[in-house]
């Protein structure tokens, strides 16, 4: 019989940044194709939310808490074990021109966008939480590894930092068997984005989603991307970044 | 919140400061108007005044005043 290395119903996935968007449509497509979710956002309400969205919702465990806290990142990592799969995709985005920038301003996204997503990380290897085939896979972006948007220096700064750690890690993790992939996605229409084009004219808008030959993404689109790399169908593939932005890096 | 302060402000955000520039002056026809000199309006808004100014408020703006006027109203609401 054929071996569906695409399945991901076997498998424990632990999601940060569950509560909206990216990982929360993930948690959706995840739960729909038969994971185990622990998934993990700062918003009970949105949490809570998002669980009566998911399948096989016994399957699931709930986390809520700020991952940029030590106290609650211990108590994350003793409720977890036996990981197959992590899914980092918290992350928080601030537009604010360079000279506008200030120390507490880059603190507060590199906290939650690197030092967050990269000490959880650290946390569950050298816990041995994270089963041997693992596959760890960073939220990253375009921006800030292949492009520039003006007005997101410090977010695209995180995001360009986590693509570079998470090659490293994926050699460290190699001869574990486990994987490290950061997955660089282009415009997707989210409430962070959703945030960020406050600052946006309609007009300024139309014409950016005019350069993407497929249009703007939407987080299901990510969110299957994800469910790839962290299938055992994506054995072979680490270290990689891969680009999901419908065509607008190449136009 | 002075208005004076604020146009002297807002004509900071442009690259090269505007010869003429006050509260009558429609922003988008001075030169060096650009999306940039719009992000650094709002960036400057929020650390100065802090309350949030959106491009949906910019673009039912014409003139300086305008802008003083809703940036005023949110500061005295917030």
């Amino acid at each position: 019989m054929f071996n569906n290395k695409f399945n991901v119903d076997e498998k424990r996935i632990l999601i940060t940044g569950a509560s909206s968007g990216i990982g929360r449509e993930t948690a959706i497509v995840l739960s729909n194709l038969g994971a185990s979710l622990i998934i993990c956002g700062r918003d009970e309400n949105r949490l809570k939310e998002v669980q009566t969205n998911l399948i096989n919702k016994e399957k699931h465990i709930l986390f809520v808490g700020d991952l940029t806290d030590d106290a609650i990142l211990n108590n994350l990592l003793s409720i977890t074990d036996g990981l197959d799969g992590v899914v980092l995709s918290a992350g928080i985005v601030k537009t604010l021109p360079i000279k506008f920038l200030n120390k507490d301003e880059i603190q507060n996204i590199m906290s939650t966008n690197f030092e967050a997503p990269i000490l959880l990380c650290q946390k569950l290897l050298k816990n041995k939480k994270i089963n041997k085939g693992g596959s760890i896979v960073f939220l990253s972006s375009i921006s800030g590894v292949l492009k520039a948007e003006m007005g997101n220096g410090v977010y695209a700064a995180s995001k360009g930092a986590l693509n570079a750690i998470c090659k490293v890690i994926a050699l460290e993790v190699a001869s574990q068997k486990i994987r490290a992939n950061s997955l660089c996605p282009g415009m997707v229409f989210s409430p962070l984005t959703q945030n960020g084009l406050k600052s946006i004219s309609a007009g300024q808008l139309a014409k950016h989603q005019s350069l993407y030959p497929l249009g703007y993404g939407t987080p299901e689109d990510v969110a299957y991307c994800i469910s790839y790399l962290l299938s055992d169908a994506s054995k072979w593939m680490t270290g990689a970044s891969i680009i999901l932005d419908g065509g607008f890096s190449i136009n | 919140m002075i208005l004076d302060d604020f146009i002297k402000k807002f004509a900071l955000q442009y690259d090269d400061m505007p010869n003429f520039f006050n509260a009558d002056t429609n922003f988008r026809e001075v030169d060096g108007w650009s999306s940039l000199v719009a992000l650094s309006l709002i960036a400057m808004v929020d650390e100065d005044y802090h309350v949030e100014l959106t491009a949906d408020d910019l673009g039912v703006c014409t003139t300086v005043k305008d802008i003083y006027n809703i940036v005023l109203k949110k500061v005295s609401i917030a």
